[in-house]
């Protein structure tokens, strides 16, 4: 074992981070926020994925089909908050669930009816298809930087829209207690709808930038998602900065554990039970890491302050 | 109102004819996982099945054969209760059809107490094959290992000494890896065992990159499989470190890995490309059916239709079961694999392949052939099947 392949595992941990931040971003504003549990987070990521593959049988490039799926993702969040999510926010968090649960079935197999039950591609953009070698023999795609810049890019900007602008200071108002903001004259409603909205794209941007890398088939948002609720309970459930560190956090036990595990097992055990042990406990390491988390800070590592 | 009439002349017609109706036609019940990521296994199974019925007429052996597909969900419970609905509502004369073990474990048992013959599409786990083996029960496919342990004999032949090995941490996989293990006699490097379903596989990647193995073996079915192929080709190694495979690289996820793929490694008892009349006819009728290139479960699908269509015949009907299993037994029917006859376990005695994914003149992504690795391959659990 080499300090590189530690190096190169640990930038892997940090771009599986990233991917997972991309998602969890999302759901953690709608969670946090809204206080609303939308288990549909993840088919609208898988719609992103599904409308990103069909934007590019259109127009031929990724640019023109990242185009095509954000606006699709958009409208059909929008629309899904119209006739379905906008009728539950004053629910209970169980309501939410059922309602949004129905809604994942309906649009796996919907995407199924409509591009069938094959797994699908989206190709990379030639501008990013390069790739650069970081240990003998093994090269780094391009768009993996590509990813890992994206990602950084998203967390900034929600920074800088959560906390420094007029809309931000609303949603934060609408967040700690939304009839007061509504008393004061603020349309709370639509507040909430450009927030899920926002959220929606969100996804539908991460299962945009997933597709060249990731298989696009129907559920491949439902193991993400289960990945991303653990991201915001570890980083305190709507806090933007909490999910851009548990992600990374996550990334990198994930990964690291994947690719140390066993080795370390090896050292204490015979080789075949190493083989055993090794891949279960990497397997249960991020729950594990959740479930210590929930006991010393059941709030999270960073819980959203005087929330 | 349409549907309540038809039923109730059906009805009538039935009371009136009582066996001589019944005997003129055959229901045939067919299980197969039609939902969740791993749908495209069964519809590739089913498409293949259900053109085989077509190809005769919608007459399997001369039979009005009506064929009731169930989707099984991947769920064992549910399956096993929508297997008595078939055996007891439906009053099915045969079973076929199953795309994983898991499921196959399930269902075999009520299946064959009931008396029912089943003919498998897919699924070959080895206590089937072995302890557990019916005369009720035939098989088109394959058991569980062959694929792998074909893979093992080939990286064996191929002279190929430091290997890792690769597979999802679950039975099937660990399965896998003790198969290709029968044969293989060099060294194995590393065994990694990843999580199921797991998305990202640049750690492990990043592991081979470094030990510089001769080649690697893979037994990572599905969405995984898509994964890990796409993701080991944009590493750079998919030209590097050989890729051998088990139910990874075949014609369910060539669509969604496209030139990734050329070039890596598979084990299968069947490709598009093998040449016999029956299978020309088959891929060219599949695809002119369907519009996508078909994959061994729709060979197999299609070889079990064939199968049972050829049985019925020479065994005169479906009235003499005893008769019917015995020409089932025979296999009198050209497969799409050319040769092909029942072991004493009802699996086929048939031959194993390497096939290499490529991209065909018409832009379709398919499997061809590289080079034959077992001849007339016969299962590793034969011997424990005591058939009565």
């Amino acid at each position: 074992m080499s300090a590189t392949l530690f190096a190169v595992q640990t930038l892997n941990g940090l771009q599986l981070g990233i991917l997972l931040f991309l998602i969890a971003a999302g759901l953690t504003l709608v969670f946090g926020v809204m206080d609303f549990i939308n288990l549909a987070h993840g088919v609208q990521y898988m719609l992103g994925a599904y409308l990103a593959v069909a934007g590019y049988a259109i127009t031929g490039t990724f640019w023109g089909a990242m185009l095509i799926a954000l606006v699709g993702a958009l409208v059909v969040g929008l629309l899904l908050e119209a006739l379905i999510f906008r009728h539950l926010y004053d629910r209970d968090h169980l309501d939410q669930v059922l309602a949004t649960f129905g809604v994942i079935l309906f649009l796996n197999e919907a995407v199924k009816v409509i591009w069938g039950a094959a797994p699908l591609t989206l190709p990379m953009p030639d501008l990013l298809s390069g790739s650069i070698e970081i240990m003998d023999g093994l090269l780094y795609p391009v768009y993996r930087i590509a990813l890992i810049v994206a990602g950084l890019a998203v967390a900034a900007l929600l920074y800088v829209l959560v906390s420094k602008t007029r809309a931000g200071m609303l949603v934060r108002a609408g967040a700690t207690n939304a009839p007061m903001v509504s008393a004061l004259g603020v349309d709370i409603r639509r507040l909430f709808m450009l927030v899920f909205g926002f959220g929606t794209m969100l996804a539908g941007f991460a299962g945009i930038l997933a597709a060249p890398i990731l298989v696009v088939e129907p559920g491949m948002g439902d193991n993400l998602l289960i990945l991303a609720f653990v991201v915001i309970v570890i980083g305190g459930i709507g806090s933007i900065r909490g999910a851009f560190l548990a992600a990374l956090i996550v990334g990198l036990v994930d990964t690291l554990g994947r690719g140390f595990a066993t080795d370390i097992a090896k050292l204490l055990l015979s080789p075949s039970a190493a083989n055993d042990v090794g891949p279960a406990i990497a397997s249960m390491l991020i729950y594990i890491l959740m479930a210590g988390v929930l006991f010393f800070r059941p709030t999270g590592l960073f819980p959203v302050r005087g929330g | 109102m349409k549907r309540i009439i038809t039923a109730a002349v059906t009805a009538a017609a039935v009371g009136l004819y009582g066996a001589a109706a019944q005997a003129e036609s055959l229901k045939i019940g067919f299980l197969a996982t039609l939902s969740g990521p791993p749908a495209v296994l069964g519809q590739h199974m089913r498409d293949g099945f259900l053109l085989g019925v077509k190809q005769a007429g919608g007459k399997l052996g001369g039979l009005d054969t009506e064929v009731i597909v169930v989707d099984d969900e991947l769920k064992p419970d549910g399956a096993l209760t929508k297997v008595r609905g078939l055996l007891e509502r439906d009053q099915v004369d045969m079973m076929a059809g199953v795309v994983f073990s898991n499921v196959m474990m399930a269902v075999y048992k009520p299946i064959i107490d009931s008396e029912t013959i089943f003919v498998g599409g897919n699924a070959g786990p080895s206590p089937i094959a072995g302890r557990a083996c019916s005369p009720y029960f035939f098989t088109t496919s394959y058991q569980n290992d062959q694929n792998h342990e074909a893979m093992g004999k080939y990286a064996e032949d191929a002279g190929y000494k430091r290997m890792i090995v690769m597979a999802p941490n679950y039975q099937a996989g660990k399965d896998s890896i003790a198969g290709f293990k029968r044969h293989f006699k060099g060294e194995i490097v590393d065994e990694l065992y990843t999580k199921l379903g797991q998305l990202d596989f640049s750690s492990e990647i990043t592991r081979i990159a470094a030990a510089k193995p001769d080649a690697i073996f893979t037994f990572m079915p599905g969405g995984m499989g898509v994964n890990l192929v796409k993701q080991y080709a944009q590493a750079g190694l998919a030209g590097e470190i050989p890729f051998l495979s088990a139910f990874t690289v075949d014609e369910t996820t060539l669509p969604a890995t496209q030139d990734a793929a050329l070039g890596l490694q598979a084990g299968a008892q069947w490709a598009p490309n093998l040449d016999n009349a029956a299978n020309k006819e088959f891929v060219a009728a599949f695809e002119a059916e369907y519009g996508y290139a078909p994959a061994t479960y729709a060979a197999q699908g299609y070889d079990a239709a064939r199968l049972i269509d050829a049985a019925l015949k020479k065994a005169g009907g479906k009235g003499d079961k005893q008769a019917l299993m015995a020409a089932l037994k025979e296999a009198p029917f050209e497969s799409v694999r050319g040769d092909f006859t029942f072991n004493t376990n009802n699996f086929p005695i048939q031959d194993v392949y390497v096939v290499k994914a490529v991209k065909r003149d018409d832009g379709k992504y398919v499997t061809e052939t590289v080079e034959k690795v077992f001849d007339d391959k016969v299962d590793a659990y034969v011997d424990e099947c005591r058939m009565n």
